[in-house]
């Protein structure tokens, strides 16, 4: 798949597709062709919204998160709690504890995790904007919910140690065995960290 | 539990064979290139998914052949296990046991252990410290799931400062609290990794003492020593002490991931000092310690395969090392030499019954069971 393709528009166009995440070049010429097949208006429709995407779109004042406008609906959610800030990596993890119904409270999302070897670093991060709504009087709790990974865990400490001097209180969601699941079947890993960090039975909440 | 019958199909350089062996000894002799390791590779198959000897699959294919395929009988407490692995070329392997496939190839290591012991194994004294690391690494592992993840986590974060410092040497600038936050995590993994290293080798060093001196006869003295950068000093000064140079070399200097274990005898470093049969021994011992550490801590007999090993090794540290691994807390053995007259008289001289194998051209002659009732 190394030959050049017959058609320079061609070659570019799959040239664009190929530099997307887990597409290869036979996949870029094939959804290359599929476009080609398609009316006019349908191909436009799929560019125009690409175009409009990446020139329209903001990131939420408050928590950075992707939005329309310039506050996203959560945080200009009046009926949102707004002593809590749970903190994330990216908007899939707002979708995910979003889909949970369990959560109330704002969130910040930092667009990303420390990790040097993709060149992130603290000033890649929404780190100075999480400071500033911390320091805020309405805010009591900070959650992080980050990655169990080793770098998750890595930007969750560094991220402790820069909210410790607001004097605000910091916890992280709970890491174990998950629900539904046998014992013998959980990972020791995990089997072993749960039992490090077990919770007194009375306050376990199971709703 | 024992490995009853095995049968091959276009492995290696058999076409076709069918082999049932003794229960407690059995040999393999036969000239050069006759296929006396390949049986081992077989038998290894069969206990652990993949070879010993060969880095993927396709090498096991008989020259000219699409497909290989190795069936084995074990007898178990619980009854007859059916073991079968076959590889048709292009596809992926299918491993049945009992007629079952496994969710994860993983789920059948353990079921039958294995230990082999092969003249490659002689990397652990000449190769680099990173083989004697993996050597512990692999053992700890087994027992410890903990352990493999902490040092996995390890090896990340010490990618990611490496990554760092990289940055740092090329951009001159520095953020020092983001070097203290790498530094950290790696003091906050090594920690662990450390401590449970030295308490392995506390608990390994009488067994390998134990098994060199029952080789050898105890005429030498063997020590281990487990040398670490963070048995000198305080790992977190260590590694701000030495940040400067860190940067320059782009690469972290200290840490676990430099670990060794020298290994002494008579006082010398075997690396430097031991002959080529002190070597050996040496080897074996390691090897045979690993099982007995293993063993002690609850895992079931393995077969032992012995690859090659009376070469370089002297008349009375082979017939020690036969009489060794025919005891009982070892489980079925299996012999390659390419002396029939040597590998026979051996086990004569320990009183051990074995069954003798004629290897050559891809051809398995047994003779009549020659157990020798003593």
């Amino acid at each position: 798949m190394n030959q050049h393709l017959p058609s320079r528009l061609l070659e570019a166009a799959v040239n664009e597709f190929s530099r997307l995440p887990g597409v290869g070049r036979k996949t870029a010429l094939r959804l290359v062709l599929h476009l080609l097949r398609q009316p006019n208006s349908d191909v436009e429709r799929f560019g125009n919204a690409l175009i409009n995407l990446r020139q329209k779109i903001n990131y939420c004042d408050e928590c950075k998160n992707i939005t329309d406008s310039a506050v996203c609906d959560i945080c200009a959610d009046k009926k949102r709690d707004r002593s809590v800030i749970m903190i994330v990596e990216d908007i899939r993890d707002v979708i995910a504890i979003e889909g949970t119904h369990q959560y109330r409270g704002l969130y910040h999302v930092l667009g990303g995790i420390l990790s040097p070897i993709d060149g992130i670093g603290p000033s890649q991060l929404n780190v100075d904007s999480l400071i500033n709504r911390a320091n805020g009087e309405d805010v009591e709790e900070l959650v992080m919910a980050l990655s169990t990974t080793m770098e998750g865990e890595t930007t969750s400490y560094y991220l402790y140690k820069k909210l410790q001097p607001t004097g605000k209180k910091v916890t992280a969601i709970a890491r174990g065995i998950s629900i539904g699941g046998e014992l013998e079947y959980t990972d020791e890993v995990t089997l072993g960290r749960s039992i490090l960090n077990r919770t007194l039975y009375s306050e376990n909440k199971t709703v | 539990m024992f490995l009853k019958k095995i049968e091959l199909l276009n492995f290696k350089n058999y076409e076709e064979a069918s082999l049932t062996f003794d229960p407690h000894v059995n040999c393999f002799t036969g000239s050069n290139g006759g296929g006396k390791t390949n049986l081992l590779e077989a038998i290894h198959y069969m206990a652990m998914t993949k070879g010993y000897f060969s880095t993927t699959d396709a090498q096991n294919l008989r020259h000219d052949a699409s497909m290989f395929h190795i069936q084995a009988e074990f007898v178990t407490e619980r009854g007859l296990d059916t073991v079968s692995c076959t590889l048709r070329s292009g596809q992926k392997k299918q491993f049945l046991v009992n007629k079952t496939e496994y969710d994860r190839l993983g789920e059948h290591i353990g079921r039958f252990p294995v230990v082999v012991i092969c003249p490659n194994d002689h990397i652990i004294i000449t190769g680099g410290s990173d083989v004697r690391r993996r050597f512990i690494d692999g053992i700890i592992s087994q027992v410890d799931k903990s352990y493999l993840f902490t040092l996995m986590s390890y090896n990340q974060a010490l990618l990611q400062r490496n990554a760092l410092l990289k940055k740092v040497a090329v951009s001159g600038f520095m953020d020092a609290g983001t070097i203290d936050l790498w530094n950290e995590r790696l003091v906050e993994l090594a920690g662990p990794v450390y401590e449970k290293r030295t308490a392995f080798i506390n608990e390994f060093q009488p067994l390998f003492n134990a098994s060199f001196n029952f080789i050898c006869g105890g005429t030498e003295s063997t020590d281990l020593q487990y040398q670490s950068s963070l048995s000198d000093e305080d790992f977190k000064a260590a590694l701000e002490k030495n940040l400067k140079k860190d940067i320059e070399l782009r690469y972290t200097t200290l840490g676990i991931h430099k670990d060794d274990l020298q290994i002494f005898i008579n006082g010398y470093p075997v690396k430097r000092y031991a002959s080529q049969g002190q070597q050996k021994s040496v080897t074996i011992a390691l090897k045979l310690a690993q099982f007995e550490y293993l063993s002690k801590i609850g895992y079931s007999k393995p077969m032992v395969l012995l690859d090659d090993v009376f070469d370089k090794l002297d008349d009375n540290r082979v017939s020690r090392l036969m009489e060794l691994v025919s005891q009982d807390r070892f489980g079925q053995l299996f012999v390659t030499d390419t002396s029939e007259t040597k590998l026979s008289s051996v086990f004569q001289k320990v009183q051990v019954k074995h069954k003798i194998f004629h290897v050559s051209d891809g051809k398995v002659l047994q003779t009549e069971q020659q157990l020798h009732e003593l």
